[in-house]
């Protein structure tokens, strides 16, 4: 089985947002990357099928060349070979265009990411690409077996759950349970190193353009209520902030 | 060049977050000289749909196929795209949900369309199209031209304040060209929580933490909630322990709410939680540790037990009816 396992390069979660040069650029100074939490997921499901079933893992990235410490730690994780799009991922679109091309080349059985990148939140790179495949996508998937070649999974609903079934070869938006987060291990960690990364140009061209960044408006102060009066906050939720 | 929005349903009514997303199209196509069609899939009613009048649209396209009762992401997406082309839209309204997001998707790639989604405010004509969208969780904005012939808007709930007018909408059967391989995706089964409030859909929200200390003590958690009329939620300890189910889960890796009121109790407030709820309107924090992070992200604040509070805040509604 040939796996795809697309991910980000994203600043930690518990990273300070701040923007530079008249707020038209993400300010890096200072912030941790990490691979996206849901694009770990990804990869440890994906990992777990090459156990499984046999098979190679591919990682794909798109981004500049910052995101190579993310990308060994895949490799370090069990991926077998990376592929990193050398460009700035600053539109749904077009990362799904260079994801489209990529797979278009290779007979991938599974083309997985996470449910959403943690910097944009779009979630919707994995419909892009099975579009322009021309393959059924599903999202937000949180279990996932493969059965001959038929993938059994489970999708997160509104308010639910619901089981489906589909031949191969799908692309699927992963969320936690699909796996336990796999960490690299020694052995993972130094083979890594000489695992191939191979580094391609882009196609095509965004639709969208980021003209400007803006921090919310911050908080007023907030307003406490002695414990033995909280029957008091029922009548400032209806009559101060009127959302009762 | 018209605006349709695509409604998503519910036991045949229209969401609620989908009305939203029908007054910002009726915003957009006013600002446009304009008018909106709302399309709508799978089963519902003559009367349901004409609902979508109050809201600013002229006219309901109903796909109404038996083939389509059960929501297929390809089928919807299919179906969509042949409404786009049929009324010449420019844009493509509809609410950020985890159905929304992947026909939004599929559409765009079908029509090589601009796509934004978690989008904010209503867009900004003054020079092309431009958006302003949520991004990194909710801790910033972007603004955002969109610079195809065709566009999608996914907006975020409270995008738009609405204002129910009085009109009613035609509705029209809509038959477009199914293809079996739009079916190819297969629901085997649907595990759904009935009766409740939805989450994502809930414009009151009341979710507990680790401060509950089992899931034997949700009863109070629930009593608020029935009382208020509200979803409950929970954080991210409490759905991995198990208490809770992981579709209530409000987090930087679980449902992103942006209600009108989220009461918190016993939540410390972890950055990554925190993420989930930014957008709310107003958050109320209740919690017996006067140092929990989440006071600061706070609007109204108790420092108390939540066994204690909880029940007493309980009565003062059901007193208040």
């Amino acid at each position: 089985m040939k796996i795809l396992v697309c991910i980000t390069n994203v600043p930690d979660t518990t990273a300070k947002i701040s923007f530079i040069d008249g707020d038209t650029k993400f300010n890096k100074t200072g912030v941790q990357y990490i691979c996206g939490p849901y694009d770990d997921y990804a990869l440890s499901r994906a990992v777990e099928l090459k156990e499984q079933h046999g098979g190679t893992v591919t990682v794909l990235n798109v981004g500049e060349a910052e995101s190579e410490q993310v990308i060994r730690k895949c490799l370090a994780i069990g991926a077998d070979d990376a592929i990193r799009v050398n460009t700035e991922p600053t539109d749904s679109y077009f990362v799904a265009e260079q994801i489209a091309h990529i797979a278009s080349q290779e007979n991938y059985d599974l083309i997985l990411m996470g449910r959403e990148s943690i910097d944009f939140n779009s979630g919707v790179v994995h419909g892009l690409v099975g579009e322009m495949l021309g393959i059924p996508s599903l999202s937000p998937v949180m279990k996932l077996e493969i059965d001959g070649g038929v993938a059994k999974m489970t999708r997160e609903i509104e308010g639910g759950k619901e089981d489906v079934e589909a031949s191969l070869p799908l692309v699927l938006g992963c969320q936690e349970p699909i796996a336990e987060w796999k960490i690299p291990n020694m052995r993972g960690i130094m083979s890594a190193r000489t695992k191939p990364l191979k580094v391609v140009e882009p196609v095509g061209s965004g639709l969208t353009i980021t003209e400007k960044y803006a921090l919310p408006a911050p908080k007023g102060a907030v307003k406490m209520i002695p414990a033995e009066e909280a029957e008091k906050l029922i009548d400032l939720l209806k009559n101060e902030a009127k959302v009762l | 060049m018209s605006v349709l929005v695509f409604a998503e349903l519910d036991n045949g009514l229209i969401k609620k977050s989908s009305l939203e997303a029908i007054y910002y199209g009726s915003e957009v196509a006013k600002a446009k000289g304009s008018s909106v069609t709302v399309l709508a899939i799978g089963e519902s009613s003559n009367e349901a749909l004409a609902i979508a009048g109050k809201y600013g649209a002229t006219k309901v396209l109903w796909a109404s196929d038996a083939r389509l009762n059960i929501a297929s992401i390809q089928a919807y997406s299919s179906v969509l795209a042949e409404a786009v082309n049929a009324t010449s839209a420019e844009f493509v309204i509809l609410s950020k949900s985890s159905l929304g997001d992947a026909v939004s998707a599929r559409v765009s790639a079908k029509l090589k369309a601009s796509i934004v989604s978690n989008v904010v405010d209503l867009p900004d004509f003054s020079s092309g199209v431009t958006v302003k969208r949520s991004i990194y969780t909710g801790k910033a904005f972007a603004t955002v031209a969109l610079t195809s012939d065709k566009k999608v808007i996914a907006i975020k709930k409270n995008a738009v304040n609405v204002v129910e007018g009085d009109g009613s909408a035609s509705v029209e059967n809509f038959a477009p060209a199914l293809n079996d391989a739009d079916f190819a995706v297969k629901v085997t089964g649907t595990h759904k929580a009935s009766g409740q409030v939805s989450l994502p859909e809930a414009d009151l929200v009341v979710s507990a933490g680790r401060g509950l200390k089992g899931p034997e003590n949700w009863g109070i958690v629930e009593d608020l909630a029935n009382a208020l009329g509200a979803a409950t939620a929970c954080s991210k300890p409490v759905s991995d322990l198990d208490w809770r189910p992981h579709h209530e889960h409000v987090g930087q890796t679980g449902i992103k709410v942006s209600p009108n009121l989220y009461i918190a109790c016993g939540i410390s407030g972890a950055i990554q939680h925190l993420a989930g709820v930014n957008s709310s309107k107003v958050i109320v924090v209740i919690n017996k540790d006067p140092e929990a992070p989440f006071f600061k992200a706070a609007d109204y604040g108790i420092i108390g037990d939540v066994f204690d509070v909880l029940p007493r805040l309980t009565k003062a509604i059901q007193a208040s009816k």
